[in-house]
């Protein structure tokens, strides 16, 4: 490996190439083999209080080797991409194949095997290098300066982030699967404290992750959302708490994300559904019987799987077994019609899945995640929801988010409320949240916006796994309208 | 990577410093075996070599940040590090003066090694199913050498390596019945893992009664350490920061600035002595040997990274504004009469997914999980269906706290987002009047 750059500022498709080749060439005796490179940058800068923070690159390098040998499956990360690291790698997994194959849940034989030649490149209109480190600080010290307001006014930051991964699965079956992914995202946050109340408020593209490039600056509105960011901080201090009770309950995209993630996404989730989850992240109310009869929702609620979305922060070409990817539903017209599971995962199950098969990065194996999980839009603008409400909130921005092992009895705050009274949209109100319980909540589903309303969001920290995984994943939904929710504020 | 490697390394990057330039090396390095388990039986084994190397170069006022992963060849890794310096070097003439900059200028030295003879993998898990045999047991072993170590052109060199194991499993008895337990530590003794299994085995008896549906209301409670480790947790996210504090966003606001108070039967203690972290922070300050965050109840001092020292003018006793090795003084609770006081009421073994429900009223929100039981004159006669609670500590761990155990529990973090945690919690049972459940 060339060791000229440690944080490249460009992909180095070919060095993992040739580390691939190397690897091959000398390919361990086994059933099957999958080499799986990472060549990882990120840089991150961020102001607050107008004083920039350290600014920080990073880099991190590669490799797990995955080995089937006997009817067991193993595997091993390394730093150490030479031939006798790779080689000392191979033998690792291979050893952990060998525990596979005494004592292990299910024959590797299940063991997904690719031949799929295919490539990926997240769509950048403009390169991170097209802008200067001073000038991407000059951009955050102007918009962290637009945030102030003067004394109330605690904290104020502003951010700007930049990953790229390359990555390169290699088969001894064939598999040549080369892909770029790059994203670029930005935030910035207020926090306001009035006689006592500490209120934060954020925007500038924070919640919003997507692929792509400088470009996606645009839309994030960095400098243009730093008034109302601030403004809004202070108005929550001031405004008076979320009325507790039964009532409609309006969710902007901000929210729906959280709402999807946590009771649609990962109660499908098949190795929750198999019990490989139970000591850490959790099991599922879903069980296979339900697949196909289940009412998940009311008829207006539908979901996909898709990773094709261009620009969405989960999309790809394959999942890191190497599984091609392609849009499914996951639930149509209110009905459960499949889990999120990888190969490995379908098979042990015989169910569908999807091909979510993916790591967090090169030292984690793959595991059943989500990718991009949306919701379908229907034919309802925003004030056409709201003017059908007699007495309810609507809830934007998601501040916290708690729900049990099952994925069922749900609680989540957001950052900001507005009442809805009579059809039209009154005055702020502080600390909104809601609970529920995943199996009837979706039933309540009563209005899903219309394209016009639709927003591509996500979320940056989705944990799960042991060992543990954090993996980006992408959510697309517009407002939606859901009946007789019980809402509360704060206080003691 | 050895001490002789990494300081090696470091030497040569020095060598190469310009006149002005202050460099800070950082390792952060483990090699680990993990085997996860459903079923008592093996679903995912594997194991993981890393080695990160954090560099901040620093020149007057300004400094620069940058990380790269080390392969494990001295000349491969030289020349990546070299790299790095290089880039470091570019990037710092285009940033400004850092007001907050703030390292350590003496030069300081330690070593700590905590060794292990550890089983191999397929021993302990062999060992584990054989003892677990009939049981539905899920999780992970996860064991080896964590390594984190600093050096610095000022003269800092200090070295941080353990080798541990960490077993953490839940036995299963149906959909979400289940008890959780952990075997950690330095030293394999598969009696104590027997005598744990055992333990589990009765409490799954238990389970196997139908559970006790409640409504929501106000119920006593008696949280063993595990579930007041989950409050804690989540009170660590901005509870003790000096940052958090000083902008106000503390959960612990009004306990600071005297609106509320604690029970006075609460001692809160970073014990950076007591711990696993590394004693040294990543300016190479020095930890002290403990920290005293909340006495009988009333707030004390913060965790005050360098960053937040040097802008709020105080002294560096953390190396991140979160506790690493949090201690709650015990009390004078025997943990065998903790129920017999109880009386009737709920026994949470554990509490999951905490968050927020108002930060201002350090009100929070979970689950019950694993080993909760509804109990009867001091028994548990029936597994409870998980409730959400939501409440503030200023009520659990205020005016509804009736005693803390005298018995303590060490739980060693099993985490691993960023690595194998060396985070410990020593923590009693907390034995509660009342804990409101919403759902």
């Amino acid at each position: 490996m060339s060791t000229a750059t440690a944080v490249s500022p460009e992909p180095r498709p070919d060095e993992l190439r040739a580390v691939a080749r190397r690897f091959a060439d000398a390919a361990p005796a086994c059933d099957y083999w999958t080499l799986r490179l990472v060549d990882e940058v990120h840089e991150g800068l961020a102001v607050r209080d107008d004083v920039p923070e350290p600014s920080s690159i990073a880099a991190s390098r590669g490799a797990m080797v995955t080995i089937v040998a006997d009817g067991g499956l193993g595997y091993a990360a390394t730093a150490d991409l030479s031939p006798a690291g790779l080689a000392a790698a191979a033998e690792r997994a291979a050893s952990a194949a060998a525990l596979h194959a005494r004592l292990g849940l299910f024959d590797a034989k299940l063991a997904p095997r690719s031949g799929v030649r295919d490539e990926y490149h997240s769509p950048v209109e403009q390169p991170w290098a097209q802008m200067t480190l001073a000038d991407k600080l000059g951009l955050l010290g102007d918009a962290c300066a637009r945030l102030d307001r003067g004394e109330r006014i605690v904290e104020r930051a502003a951010w700007l982030g930049h990953r790229r991964v390359n990555q390169l699965l290699v088969s001894s079956d064939g598999a040549h699967i080369d892909q770029t992914f790059e994203y670029v995202h930005s935030g910035l946050a207020a926090t306001a404290h009035i006689n006592g109340q500490t209120q934060t408020r954020t925007g500038g593209g924070h919640d919003r992750p997507g692929q792509g490039g400088l470009e996606r600056l645009a839309t994030a509105a960095l400098l243009a959302d730093a008034e109302r960011v601030a403004g809004e901080a202070i108005a929550l201090c001031e405004a008076p708490e979320c009325p507790s009770g039964q009532m409609d309950l309006l969710l902007l995209p901000s929210q729906m994300t959280l709402q999807i993630h946590e009771s649609i996404g990962h109660p499908l989730e098949l190795d929750r559904i198999l019990g490989d989850e139970r000591n850490y992240a959790g099991l599922s109310f879903v069980t296979p019987d339900m697949l196909g009869t289940y009412r998940y929702g009311s008829s207006l609620l539908n979901v996909t799987f898709d990773p094709t979305l261009p620009g969405e922060v989960a999309s790809y070409a394959a999942d890191d077994d190497g599984t091609p990817a392609r849009r499914v539903h996951l639930i149509r017209d209110g009905i459960l019609e499949r889990p999120l599971g990888g190969e490995l995962s379908q098979r042990r199950a015989r169910l569908s899945g999807t091909a979510c098969a993916r790591a967090c990065a090169w030292d984690r194996p793959p595991i059943d995640r989500m990718a991009n999980i949306n919701l379908v839009p229907n034919e309802e603008g925003l004030d056409e929801m709201i003017a059908r409400v007699e007495r309810g909130v609507l809830m934007d921005t998601n501040r916290s988010w708690s729900i049990d092992d099952s994925r069922n009895k749900f609680q989540f705050s957001c950052q900001l409320g507005r009442l809805i009274e009579d059809g039209e949209l009154k005055g702020l109100v502080r600390n909104p949240g809601y609970r529920g319980v995943s199996a009837r909540f979706w039933r309540s589903l009563d209005g899903v916006g219309n394209p016009e309303t639709l927003e591509v969001r996500g979320v940056q920290n989705c944990g799960k796994g042991e060992p543990n995984q954090s993996v980006y994943v992408g959510h697309a939904s517009p407002p939606c309208l859901f009946r007789d929710i019980d809402v509360f504020g704060g206080g003691l | 990577m050895t001490p002789d490697r990494f300081f090696d390394l470091f030497s040569a990057l020095e060598a190469d410093l310009g006149g002005g330039e202050v460099l800070f090396a950082g390792l952060g390095a483990e090699r680990s075996d993990f085997v996860r388990l459903s079923q008592n039986r093996v679903r995912q084994a594997g194991s993981v070599d890393t080695a990160d190397l954090g560099l901040t170069l620093i020149d007057g006022a300004r400094q620069v940040e940058g990380s790269c992963q080390l392969g494990g060849d001295a000349a491969g890794d030289l020349g990546r590090a070299r790299a790095l310096l290089g880039q470091l070097r570019q990037r710092i003439a285009h940033v400004p003066d850092d007001p907050f900059l703030h390292y350590s200028r003496e030069p300081a030295s330690s070593e700590r090694r905590i060794d292990a003879d550890l089983p191999r993998p397929e021993e302990a898990v062999g060992t584990l199913t054989d003892l677990a045999d009939g049981l539905d047991l899920v999780g992970i072993w996860a064991a080896g050498d964590v390594v984190e170590a600093l050096a610095s052109s000022v003269g800092h060199r200090h070295w941080h390596a353990s080798r541990s194991f960490n077993l953490d499993w839940s036995c299963y008895l149906d959909r979400d019945k289940a008890v959780k337990a952990s075997y950690c530590g330095f030293d394999w003794q598969p009696e104590q893992l027997r005598h744990k299994l055992d333990h589990q085995r009765a409490d799954l008896a238990v389970l196997g009664r139908p559970a006790r549906r409640i409504e929501p209301g106000r119920y006593r409670a008696y949280l063993a350490p595990a579930a007041l480790q989950e409050l804690m947790d989540l009170l660590a996210w901005g509870g003790f920061g000096l940052r958090d504090h000083r902008t106000q966003q503390t959960p612990l606001l009004k306990l600071a600035t005297g609106e509320a108070q604690l029970s006075p039967m609460l001692t809160v203690i970073e014990e950076h002595k007591r711990g696993l972290a590394p004693g040294f922070t990543a300016e190479g300050f020095t930890k002290p040997e403990q920290v005293s965050l909340i006495e009988e109840g009333w707030y004390q001092d913060c965790l005050a990274d360098a960053r937040s020292a040097k802008e709020y003018d105080a002294a560096v006793n953390a190396a991140a504004e979160y506790p690493e090795s949090l201690a709650i003084a015990p009390g004078d609770l025997a943990t065998a009469e903790a129920l017999r006081q109880l009386d009737t009421g709920i026994l949470i073994g554990n509490l999951w997914y905490g968050n927020w429900s108002d930060r201002n009223a350090c009100r929070m929100t979970g689950m019950t999980r694993f080993g909760t039981f509804w109990v009867e004159h001091g028994e548990p006669v029936a597994p409870l269906a998980v409730m959400r609670f939501d409440d503030s500590l200023y009520h659990l761990l205020g005016d509804r706290l009736e005693g803390l155990t005298q018995e303590r529990e060490l739980l060693l973090s099993a985490e691993t987002y960023d690595g194998r945690s060396t985070d410990s919690a020593l923590l009693p049972g907390a034995l509660v009047s009342g804990i409101d459940l919403a759902l």
